[in-house]
Protein backbone atom coordinates (compact mmCIF):
# COMPACT_ATOMS: atom_id res chain seq x y z
CA UNK A 1 0.00 0.00 0.00
CA UNK A 2 1.08 3.52 -0.88
CA UNK A 3 1.99 5.41 2.74
CA UNK A 4 -0.73 6.92 4.16
CA UNK A 5 -1.36 10.86 2.98
CA UNK A 6 -0.69 13.70 5.38
CA UNK A 7 -4.00 14.29 6.73
CA UNK A 8 -4.49 10.88 7.19
CA UNK A 9 -1.24 10.62 9.20
CA UNK A 10 -2.55 13.54 11.40
CA UNK A 11 -5.96 12.52 12.11
CA UNK A 12 -4.51 9.13 13.21
CA UNK A 13 -1.91 11.23 14.91
CA UNK A 14 -5.11 12.57 17.13
CA UNK A 15 -6.73 9.25 17.70
CA UNK A 16 -3.48 7.84 18.93
CA UNK A 17 -3.48 11.03 21.02
CA UNK A 18 -6.74 10.57 22.51
CA UNK A 19 -5.70 6.93 23.18
CA UNK A 20 -3.06 7.70 25.51
CA UNK A 21 -3.28 10.78 26.70
CA UNK A 22 -5.85 10.39 29.67
CA UNK A 23 -3.40 7.71 31.17
CA UNK A 24 0.08 9.58 30.50
CA UNK A 25 -1.85 12.22 32.27
CA UNK A 26 -2.82 10.37 35.10
CA UNK A 27 0.36 8.57 35.56
CA UNK A 28 1.75 12.22 35.80
CA UNK A 29 -0.37 13.66 38.23
CA UNK A 30 0.46 10.80 40.67
CA UNK A 31 3.79 13.04 41.39
CA UNK A 32 2.30 16.06 42.16
CA UNK A 33 2.40 17.79 45.35
CA UNK A 34 -0.83 19.31 45.42
CA UNK A 35 -3.89 17.30 47.15
CA UNK A 36 -6.96 18.83 45.47
CA UNK A 37 -5.91 21.04 42.27
CA UNK A 38 -4.44 19.43 39.28
CA UNK A 39 -1.98 22.56 38.92
CA UNK A 40 1.32 21.64 39.26
CA UNK A 41 3.11 22.30 42.72
CA UNK A 42 5.76 19.92 42.77
CA UNK A 43 7.12 16.86 42.17
CA UNK A 44 6.42 14.01 45.44
CA UNK A 45 6.28 10.75 46.17
CA UNK A 46 4.02 10.72 49.10
CA UNK A 47 1.04 8.71 47.31
CA UNK A 48 2.95 5.94 46.65
CA UNK A 49 4.19 6.24 50.41
CA UNK A 50 0.45 6.70 51.32
CA UNK A 51 -0.20 3.52 48.94
CA UNK A 52 1.90 1.51 51.74
CA UNK A 53 0.16 2.01 54.62
CA UNK A 54 -3.28 1.08 53.20
CA UNK A 55 -3.94 -2.62 54.56
CA UNK A 56 -7.36 -2.76 52.02
CA UNK A 57 -4.80 -2.87 49.34
CA UNK A 58 -2.72 -5.18 50.30
CA UNK A 59 -5.42 -8.13 51.20
CA UNK A 60 -6.83 -7.08 47.93
CA UNK A 61 -3.51 -7.48 45.74
CA UNK A 62 -2.87 -10.83 47.81
CA UNK A 63 -6.27 -12.07 46.67
CA UNK A 64 -5.80 -10.54 42.96
CA UNK A 65 -2.38 -12.52 42.69
CA UNK A 66 -3.93 -15.64 44.14
CA UNK A 67 -7.13 -15.87 41.95
CA UNK A 68 -5.06 -14.69 38.81
CA UNK A 69 -3.07 -17.26 39.66
CA UNK A 70 -5.09 -20.45 40.26
CA UNK A 71 -7.51 -19.24 37.50
CA UNK A 72 -4.88 -18.72 34.98
CA UNK A 73 -2.70 -22.01 35.35
CA UNK A 74 -6.22 -24.08 35.82
CA UNK A 75 -7.42 -21.79 32.24
CA UNK A 76 -4.22 -22.22 30.25
CA UNK A 77 -3.85 -26.41 30.80
CA UNK A 78 -7.67 -26.67 30.13
CA UNK A 79 -8.09 -24.30 27.32
CA UNK A 80 -4.71 -25.81 25.87
CA UNK A 81 -6.02 -29.46 25.52
CA UNK A 82 -9.04 -27.83 23.33
CA UNK A 83 -7.32 -25.92 21.58
CA UNK A 84 -5.29 -28.75 20.86
CA UNK A 85 -8.11 -30.83 19.74
CA UNK A 86 -9.61 -28.00 17.51
CA UNK A 87 -6.48 -27.47 15.18
CA UNK A 88 -5.61 -30.95 14.44
CA UNK A 89 -8.40 -33.37 14.69
CA UNK A 90 -11.86 -33.75 12.86
CA UNK A 91 -14.67 -34.84 14.96
CA UNK A 92 -18.54 -34.54 15.39
CA UNK A 93 -19.92 -31.89 17.71
CA UNK A 94 -16.72 -29.74 16.53
CA UNK A 95 -18.90 -26.84 15.53
CA UNK A 96 -20.82 -26.49 18.97
CA UNK A 97 -17.76 -26.54 20.88
CA UNK A 98 -16.40 -23.74 18.79
CA UNK A 99 -19.44 -21.94 19.52
CA UNK A 100 -19.29 -22.74 23.38
CA UNK A 101 -15.44 -21.21 22.90
CA UNK A 102 -16.81 -18.31 21.07
CA UNK A 103 -19.95 -17.61 22.95
CA UNK A 104 -18.11 -16.37 26.34
CA UNK A 105 -15.97 -13.77 24.56
CA UNK A 106 -18.94 -12.12 22.62
CA UNK A 107 -21.38 -12.55 25.91
CA UNK A 108 -21.74 -9.25 27.65
CA UNK A 109 -19.70 -9.35 31.16
CA UNK A 110 -22.46 -7.94 33.51
CA UNK A 111 -24.63 -11.18 32.13
CA UNK A 112 -21.82 -13.91 32.54
CA UNK A 113 -21.87 -12.29 36.43
CA UNK A 114 -25.10 -12.20 36.77
CA UNK A 115 -25.91 -15.44 35.37
CA UNK A 116 -23.04 -17.41 37.86
CA UNK A 117 -24.25 -15.27 40.52
CA UNK A 118 -27.36 -17.24 40.06
CA UNK A 119 -25.98 -20.19 40.02
CA UNK A 120 -23.55 -19.91 42.74
CA UNK A 121 -26.67 -19.15 45.44
CA UNK A 122 -29.28 -21.56 44.26
CA UNK A 123 -26.15 -24.43 44.39
CA UNK A 124 -25.43 -22.96 47.74
CA UNK A 125 -21.51 -22.34 47.40
CA UNK A 126 -20.91 -19.55 49.58
CA UNK A 127 -19.66 -16.73 47.98
CA UNK A 128 -15.81 -15.58 48.35
CA UNK A 129 -12.48 -16.45 46.72
CA UNK A 130 -13.35 -19.65 45.45
CA UNK A 131 -16.62 -18.51 43.36
CA UNK A 132 -14.06 -15.99 41.98
CA UNK A 133 -11.91 -18.29 40.91
CA UNK A 134 -14.03 -20.65 39.35
CA UNK A 135 -15.96 -17.68 37.61
CA UNK A 136 -12.49 -16.04 36.20
CA UNK A 137 -11.50 -19.58 34.92
CA UNK A 138 -14.59 -19.89 32.69
CA UNK A 139 -13.78 -16.71 31.04
CA UNK A 140 -9.86 -17.12 30.72
CA UNK A 141 -10.63 -21.05 29.02
CA UNK A 142 -12.08 -19.32 26.02
CA UNK A 143 -9.13 -16.27 25.53
CA UNK A 144 -5.98 -19.05 26.15
CA UNK A 145 -8.01 -21.12 23.26
CA UNK A 146 -8.08 -18.71 20.60
CA UNK A 147 -4.31 -17.13 21.64
CA UNK A 148 -2.85 -21.11 21.99
CA UNK A 149 -5.17 -21.97 18.48
CA UNK A 150 -4.12 -18.85 16.43
CA UNK A 151 -0.08 -20.20 17.46
CA UNK A 152 -0.88 -23.56 16.58
CA UNK A 153 -2.15 -22.66 13.24
CA UNK A 154 1.62 -21.66 12.25
CA UNK A 155 3.12 -24.61 13.25
CA UNK A 156 3.36 -27.55 10.12
CA UNK A 157 1.66 -30.86 11.41
CA UNK A 158 3.59 -32.64 9.06
CA UNK A 159 6.84 -31.96 11.49
CA UNK A 160 4.55 -34.06 14.05
CA UNK A 161 3.60 -36.92 11.40
CA UNK A 162 7.37 -37.24 10.48
CA UNK A 163 8.31 -37.98 14.05
CA UNK A 164 5.71 -40.65 13.73
CA UNK A 165 7.05 -41.99 10.85
CA UNK A 166 10.86 -41.63 12.37
CA UNK A 167 9.72 -44.01 15.23
CA UNK A 168 8.71 -41.81 18.26
CA UNK A 169 5.25 -42.79 19.57
CA UNK A 170 2.32 -40.02 19.90
CA UNK A 171 4.08 -38.48 23.64
CA UNK A 172 7.32 -38.90 22.44
CA UNK A 173 6.28 -36.75 19.18
CA UNK A 174 4.06 -34.43 21.02
CA UNK A 175 6.39 -33.57 23.75
CA UNK A 176 9.67 -32.87 21.57
CA UNK A 177 8.64 -31.68 18.30
CA UNK A 178 4.96 -30.11 18.89
CA UNK A 179 5.03 -28.46 22.12
CA UNK A 180 8.49 -26.72 21.97
CA UNK A 181 7.39 -25.01 19.07
CA UNK A 182 3.80 -24.33 20.94
CA UNK A 183 5.23 -23.01 24.27
CA UNK A 184 5.32 -19.31 23.32
CA UNK A 185 1.91 -19.55 22.85
CA UNK A 186 1.29 -21.23 25.94
CA UNK A 187 3.14 -18.68 27.95
CA UNK A 188 1.44 -15.51 25.78
CA UNK A 189 -1.82 -17.32 26.39
CA UNK A 190 -0.84 -17.74 30.22
CA UNK A 191 -0.15 -14.21 30.57
CA UNK A 192 -2.99 -12.86 28.88
CA UNK A 193 -5.40 -14.94 31.13
CA UNK A 194 -3.68 -13.70 34.12
CA UNK A 195 -4.15 -10.15 33.28
CA UNK A 196 -7.80 -10.65 32.47
CA UNK A 197 -8.19 -11.80 35.70
CA UNK A 198 -6.20 -9.62 37.54
CA UNK A 199 -8.45 -6.59 35.76
CA UNK A 200 -11.45 -7.83 35.97
CA UNK A 201 -14.07 -5.84 38.08
CA UNK A 202 -17.64 -6.59 36.62
CA UNK A 203 -17.67 -9.97 36.75
CA UNK A 204 -15.78 -10.31 40.16
CA UNK A 205 -17.50 -7.54 42.30
CA UNK A 206 -21.06 -9.91 41.41
CA UNK A 207 -20.11 -13.17 42.71
CA UNK A 208 -17.90 -12.36 45.52
CA UNK A 209 -18.82 -12.36 49.05
CA UNK A 210 -18.20 -10.03 51.78
CA UNK A 211 -14.49 -9.54 53.29
CA UNK A 212 -13.19 -11.04 50.10
CA UNK A 213 -11.98 -7.87 47.50
CA UNK A 214 -9.64 -8.21 44.75
CA UNK A 215 -7.35 -5.07 44.24
CA UNK A 216 -9.66 -3.76 41.31
CA UNK A 217 -12.37 -3.60 43.33
CA UNK A 218 -10.60 -1.97 46.16
CA UNK A 219 -9.51 0.55 43.82
CA UNK A 220 -13.38 0.78 42.24
CA UNK A 221 -14.42 2.20 45.91
CA UNK A 222 -11.46 4.20 46.14
CA UNK A 223 -12.66 5.80 42.71
CA UNK A 224 -16.15 6.01 44.13
CA UNK A 225 -15.07 7.76 47.06
CA UNK A 226 -12.85 9.85 44.91
CA UNK A 227 -9.55 9.84 47.49
CA UNK A 228 -6.85 12.12 46.54
CA UNK A 229 -4.01 11.54 44.05
CA UNK A 230 -3.24 7.71 45.98
CA UNK A 231 -5.66 6.67 43.04
CA UNK A 232 -3.70 7.91 40.63
CA UNK A 233 -0.74 6.38 42.54
CA UNK A 234 -2.14 3.13 42.21
CA UNK A 235 -3.54 3.36 38.84
CA UNK A 236 0.15 4.01 37.75
CA UNK A 237 1.78 0.80 39.65
CA UNK A 238 -0.96 -1.42 37.91
CA UNK A 239 -0.42 0.25 34.44
CA UNK A 240 3.11 -0.34 34.78
CA UNK A 241 2.55 -4.19 36.30
CA UNK A 242 0.19 -4.69 33.57
CA UNK A 243 1.96 -3.21 30.87
CA UNK A 244 4.98 -5.55 31.30
CA UNK A 245 3.20 -8.62 31.00
CA UNK A 246 1.72 -7.81 28.00
CA UNK A 247 4.92 -6.28 26.81
CA UNK A 248 6.15 -9.88 27.43
CA UNK A 249 3.49 -11.39 25.78
CA UNK A 250 3.56 -10.14 22.74
CA UNK A 251 7.30 -10.36 22.19
CA UNK A 252 7.19 -14.50 23.01
CA UNK A 253 4.01 -14.70 20.62
CA UNK A 254 5.68 -13.55 17.76
CA UNK A 255 8.72 -15.61 18.86
CA UNK A 256 9.97 -17.78 16.24
CA UNK B 1 6.79 -48.27 29.63
CA UNK B 2 4.15 -50.81 29.48
CA UNK B 3 1.54 -48.72 30.40
CA UNK B 4 2.21 -46.02 27.92
CA UNK B 5 2.07 -48.67 25.64
CA UNK B 6 -1.16 -50.05 27.02
CA UNK B 7 -2.69 -46.28 27.01
CA UNK B 8 -1.67 -45.37 23.24
CA UNK B 9 -3.10 -48.39 21.89
CA UNK B 10 -6.11 -47.90 23.44
CA UNK B 11 -6.55 -44.56 22.09
CA UNK B 12 -5.44 -45.95 18.98
CA UNK B 13 -8.29 -48.36 18.90
CA UNK B 14 -10.95 -45.80 19.80
CA UNK B 15 -9.76 -42.19 18.97
CA UNK B 16 -12.72 -40.65 19.77
CA UNK B 17 -11.90 -41.35 23.54
CA UNK B 18 -8.89 -39.96 23.34
CA UNK B 19 -10.47 -36.60 22.09
CA UNK B 20 -13.13 -36.82 24.80
CA UNK B 21 -10.31 -37.11 27.29
CA UNK B 22 -8.79 -34.06 26.04
CA UNK B 23 -11.59 -31.95 26.06
CA UNK B 24 -13.24 -32.90 29.22
CA UNK B 25 -11.81 -30.36 31.85
CA UNK B 26 -12.01 -27.30 29.32
CA UNK B 27 -15.38 -28.53 28.05
CA UNK B 28 -17.19 -29.25 31.09
CA UNK B 29 -16.12 -26.26 32.88
CA UNK B 30 -17.60 -24.08 30.19
CA UNK B 31 -21.16 -26.34 30.45
CA UNK B 32 -21.09 -26.13 33.86
CA UNK B 33 -20.33 -22.84 34.18
CA UNK B 34 -21.26 -20.68 31.12
CA UNK B 35 -24.32 -22.63 29.91
CA UNK B 36 -25.72 -24.31 32.72
CA UNK B 37 -25.72 -20.91 34.16
CA UNK B 38 -27.42 -18.93 31.04
CA UNK B 39 -30.39 -21.75 31.21
CA UNK B 40 -30.69 -21.21 34.98
CA UNK B 41 -31.17 -17.12 34.51
CA UNK B 42 -33.62 -18.37 31.63
CA UNK B 43 -35.73 -20.18 33.92
CA UNK B 44 -35.69 -17.56 36.70
CA UNK B 45 -36.95 -14.87 34.24
CA UNK B 46 -40.21 -16.92 34.22
CA UNK B 47 -40.60 -17.90 37.68
CA UNK B 48 -41.69 -15.50 40.70
CA UNK B 49 -39.79 -13.62 42.47
CA UNK B 50 -38.40 -14.08 46.48
CA UNK B 51 -39.04 -12.21 49.01
CA UNK B 52 -35.48 -11.51 49.85
CA UNK B 53 -33.50 -12.38 46.20
CA UNK B 54 -33.69 -15.64 44.41
CA UNK B 55 -37.08 -17.36 43.12
CA UNK B 56 -39.57 -19.44 44.37
CA UNK B 57 -41.72 -21.23 41.90
CA UNK B 58 -44.53 -20.62 40.07
CA UNK B 59 -44.55 -19.70 35.75
CA UNK B 60 -45.36 -16.16 34.56
CA UNK B 61 -44.36 -13.69 31.96
CA UNK B 62 -45.00 -10.98 34.22
CA UNK B 63 -41.84 -9.62 34.17
CA UNK B 64 -41.42 -10.02 30.53
CA UNK B 65 -44.54 -7.77 30.25
CA UNK B 66 -42.94 -5.18 32.77
CA UNK B 67 -40.24 -4.86 30.54
CA UNK B 68 -41.92 -3.63 28.09
CA UNK B 69 -42.72 -0.68 30.21
CA UNK B 70 -42.03 2.53 28.66
CA UNK B 71 -39.72 3.04 31.74
CA UNK B 72 -37.49 0.33 31.09
CA UNK B 73 -38.00 0.43 27.09
CA UNK B 74 -36.15 4.00 27.64
CA UNK B 75 -33.48 2.36 29.16
CA UNK B 76 -33.01 0.04 26.70
CA UNK B 77 -33.22 2.44 24.08
CA UNK B 78 -30.83 4.68 25.23
CA UNK B 79 -28.44 2.02 25.67
CA UNK B 80 -28.96 1.02 22.03
CA UNK B 81 -28.64 4.43 20.88
CA UNK B 82 -25.69 5.03 22.79
CA UNK B 83 -23.98 1.97 21.82
CA UNK B 84 -25.32 2.78 18.09
CA UNK B 85 -23.14 6.21 18.38
CA UNK B 86 -19.86 4.84 19.70
CA UNK B 87 -19.92 2.03 17.17
CA UNK B 88 -20.37 5.18 14.63
CA UNK B 89 -17.76 7.19 16.20
CA UNK B 90 -15.59 4.25 16.84
CA UNK B 91 -15.38 3.77 13.11
CA UNK B 92 -14.70 7.35 12.26
CA UNK B 93 -11.62 7.77 14.73
CA UNK B 94 -10.41 3.79 13.84
CA UNK B 95 -10.74 3.56 10.02
CA UNK B 96 -7.64 6.14 9.57
CA UNK B 97 -5.87 4.59 12.00
CA UNK B 98 -6.21 1.41 10.41
CA UNK B 99 -5.13 2.47 7.51
CA UNK B 100 -2.18 4.32 8.62
CA UNK B 101 -1.07 1.39 10.24
CA UNK B 102 -1.55 -0.96 7.18
CA UNK B 103 0.10 1.51 5.09
CA UNK B 104 2.95 2.06 7.17
CA UNK B 105 6.67 -0.25 6.32
CA UNK B 106 8.84 0.72 9.04
CA UNK B 107 6.56 1.44 12.46
CA UNK B 108 3.74 -1.36 11.97
CA UNK B 109 4.57 -3.35 15.00
CA UNK B 110 4.54 0.02 16.96
CA UNK B 111 1.99 1.60 15.97
CA UNK B 112 -0.02 -1.84 16.65
CA UNK B 113 1.58 -2.33 19.85
CA UNK B 114 0.01 1.28 20.72
CA UNK B 115 -3.53 0.33 19.88
CA UNK B 116 -3.08 -3.10 21.51
CA UNK B 117 -1.73 -1.64 24.58
CA UNK B 118 -4.91 -0.28 26.04
CA UNK B 119 -7.14 -2.72 25.62
CA UNK B 120 -5.09 -5.02 27.89
CA UNK B 121 -4.96 -2.22 30.40
CA UNK B 122 -7.31 -2.11 33.27
CA UNK B 123 -10.73 -1.05 32.20
CA UNK B 124 -11.21 0.89 35.81
CA UNK B 125 -8.01 2.36 35.34
CA UNK B 126 -8.83 4.19 32.04
CA UNK B 127 -12.11 4.44 33.10
CA UNK B 128 -10.91 6.83 36.23
CA UNK B 129 -8.49 8.87 33.65
CA UNK B 130 -11.24 10.35 32.09
CA UNK B 131 -12.95 11.21 35.55
CA UNK B 132 -9.66 12.66 36.29
CA UNK B 133 -9.60 14.72 32.82
CA UNK B 134 -13.85 15.41 32.92
CA UNK B 135 -14.83 16.70 36.41
CA UNK B 136 -15.53 19.99 37.87
CA UNK B 137 -11.59 20.11 38.98
CA UNK B 138 -10.63 17.76 36.46
CA UNK B 139 -7.79 18.47 33.71
CA UNK B 140 -10.16 19.86 31.42
CA UNK B 141 -12.30 22.78 33.32
CA UNK B 142 -8.52 23.56 35.33
CA UNK B 143 -7.12 24.50 31.54
CA UNK B 144 -10.05 26.21 30.42
CA UNK B 145 -10.22 27.92 33.62
CA UNK B 146 -6.72 28.84 33.69
CA UNK B 147 -6.82 30.07 29.97
CA UNK B 148 -9.96 32.56 30.63
CA UNK B 149 -12.07 30.41 28.13
CA UNK B 150 -14.79 29.93 31.29
CA UNK B 151 -15.36 31.58 34.15
CA UNK B 152 -16.75 28.73 35.80
CA UNK B 153 -16.65 24.93 35.04
CA UNK B 154 -18.63 23.42 32.26
CA UNK B 155 -20.58 19.84 33.59
CA UNK B 156 -18.51 17.24 31.46
CA UNK B 157 -18.90 14.12 33.86
CA UNK B 158 -22.45 13.00 34.53
CA UNK B 159 -23.32 13.78 31.33
CA UNK B 160 -24.03 11.51 28.37
CA UNK B 161 -20.91 12.99 26.32
CA UNK B 162 -18.79 12.14 29.21
CA UNK B 163 -20.68 8.23 29.28
CA UNK B 164 -20.33 8.71 24.79
CA UNK B 165 -16.59 9.26 25.17
CA UNK B 166 -15.79 6.42 27.80
CA UNK B 167 -17.37 3.67 25.49
CA UNK B 168 -15.39 5.19 22.57
CA UNK B 169 -11.99 5.04 24.66
CA UNK B 170 -12.37 2.44 26.07
CA UNK B 171 -13.79 -0.01 22.55
CA UNK B 172 -11.79 1.95 20.21
CA UNK B 173 -9.00 -1.08 20.05
CA UNK B 174 -11.82 -3.46 19.29
CA UNK B 175 -12.50 -1.81 16.15
CA UNK B 176 -9.03 -0.43 14.51
CA UNK B 177 -7.72 -4.85 15.00
CA UNK B 178 -9.96 -6.12 12.48
CA UNK B 179 -10.34 -3.33 10.03
CA UNK B 180 -6.55 -3.43 10.19
CA UNK B 181 -6.76 -7.20 9.11
CA UNK B 182 -9.15 -6.86 6.48
CA UNK B 183 -6.74 -3.61 4.92
CA UNK B 184 -3.54 -5.55 5.57
CA UNK B 185 -4.56 -7.75 3.15
CA UNK B 186 -5.74 -5.70 0.17
CA UNK B 187 -3.87 -5.78 -2.54
CA UNK B 188 -2.55 -2.11 -3.37
CA UNK B 189 -2.84 -2.83 -7.23
CA UNK B 190 -6.51 -2.67 -7.26
CA UNK B 191 -6.09 0.82 -5.73
CA UNK B 192 -3.59 2.01 -8.55
CA UNK B 193 -5.71 0.20 -10.90
CA UNK B 194 -8.93 2.77 -9.36
CA UNK B 195 -6.29 5.74 -9.55
CA UNK B 196 -5.02 4.73 -13.32
CA UNK B 197 -8.80 4.91 -14.11
CA UNK B 198 -9.42 8.03 -12.78
CA UNK B 199 -10.96 7.52 -9.87
CA UNK B 200 -10.68 10.27 -7.37
CA UNK B 201 -9.15 9.93 -3.85
CA UNK B 202 -12.45 9.78 -2.10
CA UNK B 203 -14.28 7.83 -4.63
CA UNK B 204 -11.28 4.96 -4.61
CA UNK B 205 -11.83 4.97 -0.88
CA UNK B 206 -15.76 4.57 -0.93
CA UNK B 207 -15.97 2.37 -4.32
CA UNK B 208 -12.87 -0.29 -3.57
CA UNK B 209 -11.01 0.05 -0.47
CA UNK B 210 -14.31 0.46 2.03
CA UNK B 211 -15.71 -2.79 -0.08
CA UNK B 212 -12.77 -4.40 0.54
CA UNK B 213 -12.65 -3.49 4.23
CA UNK B 214 -16.20 -4.55 4.71
CA UNK B 215 -15.23 -7.83 6.39
CA UNK B 216 -13.38 -5.76 8.93
CA UNK B 217 -15.58 -2.97 9.62
CA UNK B 218 -18.49 -5.65 10.32
CA UNK B 219 -16.31 -7.56 12.26
CA UNK B 220 -15.12 -4.09 14.20
CA UNK B 221 -18.86 -2.98 14.84
CA UNK B 222 -20.02 -5.90 16.17
CA UNK B 223 -16.97 -6.02 18.52
CA UNK B 224 -17.64 -2.12 19.88
CA UNK B 225 -21.22 -2.91 19.73
CA UNK B 226 -21.66 -5.89 22.14
CA UNK B 227 -19.51 -4.95 24.70
CA UNK B 228 -21.12 -1.30 24.54
CA UNK B 229 -24.44 -2.78 24.71
CA UNK B 230 -23.39 -4.57 28.17
CA UNK B 231 -21.60 -1.63 29.74
CA UNK B 232 -21.65 -1.44 33.43
CA UNK B 233 -18.70 0.39 34.52
CA UNK B 234 -18.81 3.35 32.04
CA UNK B 235 -22.11 4.44 32.97
CA UNK B 236 -21.45 3.37 36.09
CA UNK B 237 -18.40 5.70 36.75
CA UNK B 238 -18.91 8.23 34.16
CA UNK B 239 -22.65 8.58 34.08
CA UNK B 240 -24.33 8.94 37.50
CA UNK B 241 -27.62 8.37 38.58
CA UNK B 242 -29.52 9.84 35.31
CA UNK B 243 -27.81 8.43 32.94
CA UNK B 244 -28.32 4.83 33.41
CA UNK B 245 -27.79 2.05 30.92
CA UNK B 246 -29.29 -1.25 30.70
CA UNK B 247 -26.42 -3.10 32.44
CA UNK B 248 -27.39 -1.11 35.46
CA UNK B 249 -31.07 -1.82 35.56
CA UNK B 250 -29.71 -5.97 35.49
CA UNK B 251 -26.87 -5.30 38.32
CA UNK B 252 -29.53 -3.34 40.56
CA UNK B 253 -32.08 -5.65 40.50
CA UNK B 254 -29.81 -7.98 41.36
CA UNK B 255 -27.68 -6.34 44.07
CA UNK B 256 -30.04 -3.54 45.54
CA UNK B 257 -33.54 -4.28 44.57
CA UNK B 258 -33.59 -7.98 44.97
CA UNK B 259 -35.68 -8.67 42.06
CA UNK B 260 -33.84 -11.38 40.20
CA UNK B 261 -36.41 -12.81 37.58
CA UNK B 262 -36.85 -9.22 36.92
CA UNK B 263 -33.22 -9.12 36.19
CA UNK B 264 -32.61 -12.03 34.06
CA UNK B 265 -35.73 -10.88 32.25
CA UNK B 266 -34.16 -7.39 31.28
CA UNK B 267 -30.59 -9.27 30.28
CA UNK B 268 -32.24 -11.29 27.95
CA UNK B 269 -33.74 -7.76 26.38
CA UNK B 270 -30.27 -7.25 26.35
CA UNK B 271 -29.19 -10.84 24.81
CA UNK B 272 -32.04 -9.94 21.99
CA UNK B 273 -30.63 -7.17 21.17
CA UNK B 274 -26.90 -8.59 20.91
CA UNK B 275 -28.40 -11.35 19.18
CA UNK B 276 -30.17 -9.20 16.28
CA UNK B 277 -26.84 -7.81 15.85
CA UNK B 278 -25.07 -10.67 15.39
CA UNK B 279 -27.14 -11.98 12.95
CA UNK B 280 -27.60 -8.47 11.27
CA UNK B 281 -23.61 -8.88 11.06
CA UNK B 282 -23.80 -12.07 9.83
CA UNK B 283 -26.00 -10.86 6.79
CA UNK B 284 -24.48 -8.46 5.52
CA UNK B 285 -20.88 -9.73 5.50
CA UNK B 286 -22.27 -12.91 3.43
CA UNK B 287 -23.78 -10.55 0.98
CA UNK B 288 -21.92 -11.23 -2.83
CA UNK B 289 -18.73 -9.13 -2.03
CA UNK B 290 -18.10 -8.38 -5.84
CA UNK B 291 -21.86 -6.51 -6.34
CA UNK B 292 -20.15 -2.62 -5.63
CA UNK B 293 -22.43 0.13 -7.26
Amino acid sequence: MKPAPKWLLAIAGIVYLLLHLPVLVLVLFSFNASRYSVSWSGFTFDWYRALAARGDLWRGLRASLTVGLVSTLVATCSGTLIALVLARRRFTGRRVLEGLVFLPLVTPEILVGISLLVLFVLAGLPLGLGTITIAHIAFNISFVVVVVRARLDGIDPHLEEAALILGADEITAFRTVTLPALWPGIIAGALLAFTMSFDDYVITSLVSGAGSSTLPMVVYGMVRRNVEPTVNAISTIILLGTSLLIYGADRLARAR
Amino acid sequence: MTLRRRILAALARRPALGTATLLAPGGLWLVLFFVVPMLLMLGASVMQRGTYGGVEPGFTLEHYRRFLDPLYLQVLWRTIVWAALATVACLLLGFPVAWVIAASRRHRSLLLFLVVLPFWTSFLVRTFAMIFLLRDTGVINSALLALGVIREPIALLYTPFAVLSGLVYGFLPFMVLPIYASLEKLDPALLEAAEVLGARPLERLARVAIPLARPGIIAGSLLVFVPAMGSFLTSDLLGGAKQVMIGNLVQNQFTTARNWPFGAAASFGVMAVVLVAVMVSLRLRDRDPGRVR
